[in-house]
């Protein structure tokens, strides 16, 4: 069995059966129509997969880390990110409680994006 | 009969493909991945492998979690490139090898207990196209080699243990002996190394541990398949148990195989490792 690791979400099914509606809508944006219906209209492309009002208010306001601990798988998230202008470095620095510019100052080679 | 050839254990990091795409390979944050690989792909294309034989696992591209299979294999003729939520590459559709894929799913089924998924549709994306990239330049009609995708669930825990996927490994070397064509096959294992995506650790990567892991791939793979996922993840970073799938590659050579290449590089948030054996 895993035991918690600090700082970490640990993706098991307990979490993918608590952020499955999520997680579809974030598989639905593998598709340009689906990524456009999004920009377009982000509550009206919500009601479509039952997120609770919670749910919906993570996405709104872009809060990555909630919408990990919420049952997000992460490469799922990386759909919504790509979907509103948020990488995964950008993503990451939020995650870490960092500007993306003092994320990148922690790393070694910063032009490798 | 077929034989493997040779095993690769080498990065999927999604950041590298549009590298490629956009010809970055030679800016000098990129180049010192790019240069490890000119070794590695004089040594395929001196191989010359028949079909390379890819266990990677899929990003949301096309399996989501209403199924969520331990390892599927793909049996198709054809693998169309996957839009995994930023659009589709422009790349060749990948030529697979349906009569291998079928023997090894029998093989691998009936004698050696491994109850794989079988996949007639598969749409890759980077987890297996990066790879292919780094070791293949594709023209535009197609690929150098034809290849078989073998996914892994290295996302949602339960996952496989280490140890079930060097077993794979070794089930697949047995399976790919009893095929009657003449083949060169190489599997790729592929993803990691140190990285973890989410959480106040988000970019954590430790390189202590990847070349640990290089170390005792080369030398003790009995020993590394061993390993569990909370070591791996807490030495490593959640993210970087989809080492494992090296397993896999490394059991499908031979224990006694020859390491030919080895590169680290850690840019930005991953370990890119690279690892051959031959034999």
């Amino acid at each position: 069995m895993l035991r918690p690791i600090p700082d970490t979400t640990i993706f098991d099914l307990r979490l993918s059966r608590r952020g499955y509606r999520l997680n579809q809508l974030c598989a639905a944006l593998c598709s340009p129509e689906e990524r456009e219906a999004f920009k377009r209209d982000e509550q009206a492309f919500m009601a479509r997969f039952n997120l609770t009002a919670e749910e919906k208010d993570l996405i709104l306001k872009r809060d990555f880390q909630g919408l990990i601990e919420a049952g997000c798988n992460i490469y799922f998230l990386l759909k919504i990110g790509s979907a509103t202008g948020n990488g995964l470095y950008r993503m990451g620095a939020q995650m870490r409680g960092e500007s993306y510019e003092a994320f990148l100052a922690t790393r070694k080679i910063r032009g490798a994006v | 009969m077929a034989r493997i050839v040779g095993g690769l254990g080498l990065s999927h990091v999604p950041s590298i493909g549009p590298v490629v795409d956009r010809g970055r390979t030679q800016e000098p944050a990129w180049k010192p991945l790019f240069d490890a690989y000119v070794p590695v792909r004089e040594w395929l294309a001196k191989m010359k492998p028949d079909v390379a034989i890819v266990v990677y696992n899929d990003h949301a591209a096309d399996f989501t979690f209403d199924k969520y299979p331990t390892f599927a294999l793909g049996v198709a003729e054809r693998y169309v490139i996957g839009d995994e939520g930023f659009g589709t590459r422009a790349l060749p559709e990948v030529t697979g090898d349906a009569e291998l894929s079928t023997h090894l799913a029998q093989a691998l089924i009936y004698e050696h207990e491994f109850d794989l998924t079988l996949c007639q549709k598969i749409a890759v994306e980077h987890g297996f196209l990066v790879p292919m990239n780094l070791c293949f330049a594709h023209g535009p009609s197609g690929w150098p080699v034809r290849a078989i995708p073998l996914q892994v669930n290295v996302i949602q825990h339960p996952l496989p243990t280490a140890r079930r996927c060097y077993r794979l490994g070794q089930a697949l070397r047995a399976a790919v002996e009893t095929y009657p064509e003449d083949l060169k096959i190489v599997v790729m294992g592929t993803g990691g190394m140190s990285h973890q995506l989410q959480g106040k650790r988000f970019g954590y990567m430790n390189e202590k541990f990847d070349q640990w892991f290089l170390d005792q791939l080369e030398s003790d793979p009995e020993a590394l398949a061993r390993i569990t996922h909370q070591e791996i993840m807490e030495q490593a970073g959640a993210e970087a148990v989809e080492l494992i799938m090296w397993l896999t590659m490394r059991g499908a050579v031979s224990p006694r195989a020859r390491r030919v290449h080895r590169n680290y590089y850690a840019p930005m948030t991953t370990g890119m490792g690279l690892i051959t054996f031959e034999g």
